[in-house]
């Protein structure tokens, strides 16, 4: 469980990352926290020939609220967000994801940026930040973009993100007050990769994610109308039946848990 | 017996000597230790459970770092060849790289060395393998017909022993309730902290191989590399230096024990081995994977007539050195009833060999297995007959007045009192409240369950059983050396092997016991072929048993020298002497220790021409007289909650009431039991290690093998029945298996108990949730196809 060769190059700035990824010559990737690209270069999963290190980058740990919107940048580690640094509604829901994060050591190092570049179907940010909204904000060659939140995971470890982009952040919707959030997270021990996730916010509008299956989190919009229309619940039975009519893959068990995720995510927001 | 008096003896709770050392961080493991030159070794390994004509492609440029099976075979390195003397048993060479042949995903094939682990990881890489896939044998009860794929040619079929056991099987007729069940324990891994671990080098000035290696078993381990190499056993030293965690994975040899000294003889250099984490969890998914059809005899009041049963072990590919791959079958077809008294016996247990890596003695050897299919065919039972099934144990537990007491099989319960531990169970667990809390269901929907696992565990494998089965390491007399050193301190030199245990302390309290000494006066040394006393080592929960006693025994011969100075110096007779406080008492006055030490070392002309020159340094041993084995028991019992959506189970409460004799050091016997009862609710609730139908392990990395963690656990509440055994010095039983024994019995009687409204009942291990959930299921659908059909 040794990595193979390869060449480590620490980043002074975002320019240089999009110039690195631009003259890339084979397998290129960016290293946040490495909590994820770490253990799968020691286990040979992945041989990238280079690694871009983001550790040295100015301007990516930054956390800022601007009147309805929350900006946060790529390399935010998840302790942050679970010590509180994430201010008002949409702070208290990222601090309940954050806290369920593996354990304190990983969510010392490991980023929100890279989890949700990294787009492991098993990870809390992809599924969490998918039902808070928003946009991802990217710099590549053509310079900085935004791409939503919505599409951006399209697939298992797969990202609209370009070959020469580099995530740098995020645009996120400041919830009010009285938004209700729910978020519920099925797996045998607390920190561990999630078996399912139910994730749930009702503000100006409902959102409703099915997260933790084999490829990128869904939004389900049969809930979402539901929710919008006033429901306060939601049976694990009418779960299921909705969720039956996605084209998730799931077998009997996996439908199972993934409806009671979402019951119990609603149950949640409303209690 | 001991009196209590002495501050750090038998039964003082003493803080670990061991603990500044582990928890500063200062534990030397062999991961710790390098040597000038050393060259650290990655293996290849075999990617196919079976196939045969196995050809190997060295990496380019690779001359003299690169040895497969072609090379130990010209130099003439002996394979392991473990054969038991059980009849009918069939035996098979265990190569220590493959050859020609591949029998389990993750068998080694190749040794690759350079100067970092790294690199000798890219070499493997780089190594071609080609050979012709053959179907594995994959499941124990399929493939233990003929016509299965055959794990060795020259075999008739797979069955390593098939064993039979039957006493009095006219009593069966005697039945009114019968209950038929199935059940399964399921693979899993064995997995202490540190894996395997070996560093090896030809040391040229002492003309002898050094190995270091993470073992349990030094001095077995420096048999087999004699008995492999041709080596003489002065020509090799093994040093087992801090180890982190065996629970049995280390009491047997592994193949690199032999093959990377082998290697390290040739290169001339060090070469040192770790095995990593996807490593271990790849080769050593080898323990537990048991499966029984029960059937449970009683008369119409619940008296149990007797067990029916056929066990099939998996057995995994090869016999392991010195255990052999038939302890397991050979355990679960003899000792399947348990603690409970009947009178008919026909139990039949086949070990069988698969495409599977070789089974080993986990924590428990076996007894997991047996005391789940017997406490949950109890409970079936109870449920038949309408009876708690607490009680039902109660009526049939051996008594207290029947000990000691010889089992339908021949063992020999020593000492206990088996329905006293259930009864302090129950209360402590408080049945009448949990019954009432059933009764009034749960605010959150989930479903309450209590359930109870009754066993007991025979420790300190006797040398005629070991004998018997023809074992290549067979106990006889453990043996210590005891030397009081010039400053009136104490050294011991054991055989057996700390690796957590705290033996450094509880041996230590042996010899405070006796001289009345401070702990810190004690040093314990263990670990090293070249300072220890021979010894098959450390397992089967004897060590305190074998090792204290040796100790205890030692030090009266080491005394009786140490009084004959002392009356010397007294001026009086040797009967007019004791030892207490570390000094010679006698009618006038005291002397210590140290005085004692001074003489003999610095100013021997004080010494009386008739002084023993043997000196203060004694050697004697011990063995429990007559030769049979102390047995510990204990009842556990669980109180889960099951989440009927999920399928997922809590454990709410959890009681022991456990008899391990005299008790040594409560501290660390609390410590075994709670350890030992988290590895249980490993094997109940999580821990399994998968396989497809082509004998991939998909289980290799702790995100596909879930491990039990501190919050799987309420705080445990334990309590002590004190029933010293007979045989032993201080009336000490083995311990250190125990906890890990009832655990899967207890859990999932209660998950059972839990469900029972639904009709369901959980037979296999680990209980998921997606096999709770499944259960819940199926139970449904007969219930509505039994309403359509009637």
């Amino acid at each position: 469980m040794k990595p193979a060769i390869f060449e480590h190059e620490r980043m002074s700035s975002i320019d240089d990352v999009v110039q690195a990824l631009a003259n890339a010559d084979g397998e290129v990737r960016v290293l946040g926290g490495g909590q994820s690209i770490g253990p799968m270069m020691n286990l040979r999963l992945a041989q990238p020939d280079k690694v871009l290190d983001l550790s040295r980058v100015e301007g990516l740990d930054g956390i800022s609220e601007a009147g309805d919107r929350l900006s946060i940048g790529a390399r935010v580690t998840h302790a942050r967000i679970e010590d509180g640094e994430v201010p008002g509604t949409t702070g208290a829901y990222m601090q309940f994801v954050a806290s369920g994060i593996s354990y304190r050591s990983v969510r010392n190092r490991g980023t929100i940026g890279g989890s949700v570049a990294h787009a492991d179907p098993a990870a809390d940010w992809p599924t969490a930040l998918l039902a808070l909204g928003g946009e991802v904000k990217v710099v590549g060659s053509g310079g900085e973009k935004s791409i939503p939140l919505d599409g951006f995971q399209v697939g298992p470890f797969t990202t609209g993100l370009g070959w020469d982009e580099v995530l740098i952040g995020f645009d996120l919707p400041a919830l009010g007050p009285n938004t209700k959030w729910g978020y519920y997270k099925v797996n045998r021990k607390p920190g561990e990769f999630a078996d399912a996730i139910g994730a749930v916010i009702i503000g100006n509008e409902a959102r409703a994610v099915c997260g933790a299956t084999e490829s990128a989190p869904f939004r389900v919009f049969d809930i979402e109308e539901k929710l919008s229309g006033g429901a306060t619940e939601l049976s694990v039975a009418d779960a299921r039946e909705i969720l039956s009519g996605h084209d998730a893959g799931f077998d009997d068990y996996e439908l199972q848990i993934h409806a009671v995720a979402l019951s119990r995510a609603i149950g949640r927001a409303f209690a | 017996m001991p009196d209590g008096t002495s501050e750090f003896g038998i039964g003082a709770k003493v803080l670990r000597k061991e603990d500044a050392r582990f928890l500063n961080g200062h534990g030397r493991y062999v991961a710790d230790i390098a040597r000038p030159k050393m060259l650290e070794a990655a293996i290849v390994r075999s990617p196919v459970a079976h196939a045969n004509n196995l050809k190997v492609t060295a990496p380019e440029d690779s001359k003299g770092r690169f040895f497969t099976a072609d090379d130990l075979s010209a130099d003439c390195v002996a394979p392991i060849h473990v054969v038991s003397k059980f009849p009918g048993h069939k035996g098979s060479d265990y190569p220590h790289l493959a050859n020609g042949k591949l029998r389990f995903v993750g068998e080694a094939v190749a040794v690759c060395l350079a100067e970092t682990r790294a690199a000798a990881e890219d070499m493997v890489a780089a190594t071609g393998l080609t050979f012709d896939a053959l179907p594995p044998a994959i499941d124990m009860i399929a493939d233990a017909e003929p016509g299965a794929p055959k794990v060795h040619d020259d075999w008739e079929d797979n069955v390593i022993l098939d064993s039979r056991f039957e006493e009095n099987t006219d009593a069966f007729k005697e039945s009114a309730v019968s209950v038929t069940r199935d059940f399964r324990m399921n693979r899993q891994a064995v997995n202490p902290l540190e894996g395997g671990a070996v560093l090896a080098e030809w040391d040229a000035r002492e003309e002898r191989l050094v190995v270091h290696s993470a073992s349990q078993i030094p001095h077995i381990l420096r048999n087999a590399l004699c008995e492999c190499l041709g080596l003489s056993q002065n020509q090799v030293h093994v040093i087992a230096p801090d180890v982190g965690g065996g629970f049995g994975y280390k009491c047997v040899l592994l193949p690199e024990e032999i093959y990377i000294p082998w290697v390290a003889m040739q290169v001339k250099r060090p070469v040192r081995w770790i095995q990593d984490r996807r490593e271990h969890l790849v080769t050593a998914a080898n323990a537990r994977e048991h499966h029984y059809s029960v059937t449970l005899h009683a008369d119409s009041d619940g008296n149990f007539i007797g067990i029916e049963a056929d066990i099939h072990v998996d057995s995994g590919a090869y016999a392991v050195y010195p255990h052999s791959n038939i302890l397991e079958s050979t355990m679960a077809g003899r000792t399947l009833h348990g603690p409970y008294k009947m009178s008919a016996y026909k139990v039949r247990s086949r070990a069988v060999a698969t495409n599977k890596p070789p089974i080993v003695p986990y924590r428990g050897v076996a007894r997991p297995g047996i005391c789940f299919a017997m406490e949950l065919a109890v409970d079936a039972l109870a449920r038949e007959l309408g009876r708690e099934p607490c009680d039902l144990r109660e009526q049939n537990l051996v008594p207290v007045e029947a000990m000691p007491y010889t089992t339908i099989t021949g063992g020999e319960f020593d000492s206990g009192d088996y329905p006293e531990a259930l009864r302090r169970a129950r209360g402590l667990i408080d049945l009448p409240a949990i019954r009432a809390r059933q009764e009034a269901g749960e605010d959150d929907g989930r479903q309450i369950g209590i359930g109870f696992g009754c066993y007991i565990e025979m420790t300190a494998l006797q040398t005629s059983a070991a004998a018997r089965a023809g074992l290549a390491a067979i106990p006889g007399y453990e043996q210590a050396q005891v030397r009081l050193m010039p400053d009136g301190g104490l050294e011991i030199g054991v055989g057996v092997q700390n690796h957590g245990q705290g033996m450094e302390t509880t041996l230590a309290q042996v010899a405070c016991e006796k001289f009345g000494l401070e702990i810190e006066d004690v040093a314990v040394r263990h670990g090293d072929t070249a300072t220890s006393p021979y010894s098959t080592g450390t397992y089967a929960s004897r060590s305190m048993v074998m090792a204290g006693g040796a100790i205890s025994r030692t030090c009266d011969v080491l005394g009786e020298r140490i009084r004959k100075i002392g009356a010397h110096l007294l001026q009086c007779d040797l009967s007019q002497t004791e030892i207490s406080s570390a000094a010679v008492t006698g009618p006038s006055g005291s002397v210590p220790f140290a005085e004692i030490s001074r003489v003999w070392y610095r100013n021997p002309e004080e010494l009386p021409d008739s002084v023993d020159p043997g000196g203060v340094e004694a050697v004697s041993g011990f063995r429990p007289e007559p030769d049979n084995s102390p047995f510990s028991y204990a009842t556990h019992a669980a109180v889960v909650a099951v989440d009927p959506d999920l399928g997922s189970v809590e454990i709410l409460d959890y009681v022991i009431s456990e008899d391990c004799g005299t008790i040594v050091n409560p501290m660390i016997v609390d410590g075994q039991i709670i350890g030992g009862a988290l590895q249980g609710v490993g094997t109940a609730l999580f821990e399994e290690s998968n396989y497809d139908a082509e004998g991939q392990p998909l289980s290799s990395t702790f995100a596909d093998y879930a491990m039990p963690g501190s919050t799987h656990l309420p705080v445990l509440r334990l309590d002590h029945l004190v029933t010293p055994s007979p045989l032993t010095e201080f009336g000490v039983k083995g311990l250190g298996e125990g906890g890990a024994i009832p655990p899967p019995a207890a859990i999932a009687n209660a998950v059972n108990d839990a469900l029972r409204e639904y009709g369901v009942e959980v037979a296999e291990t680990p209980i998921t949730p997606r096999r709770v959930l499944t259960a819940i299921w199926k139970a449904k659908q007969s219930r509505l196809s039994s309403v359509e059909t009637s």
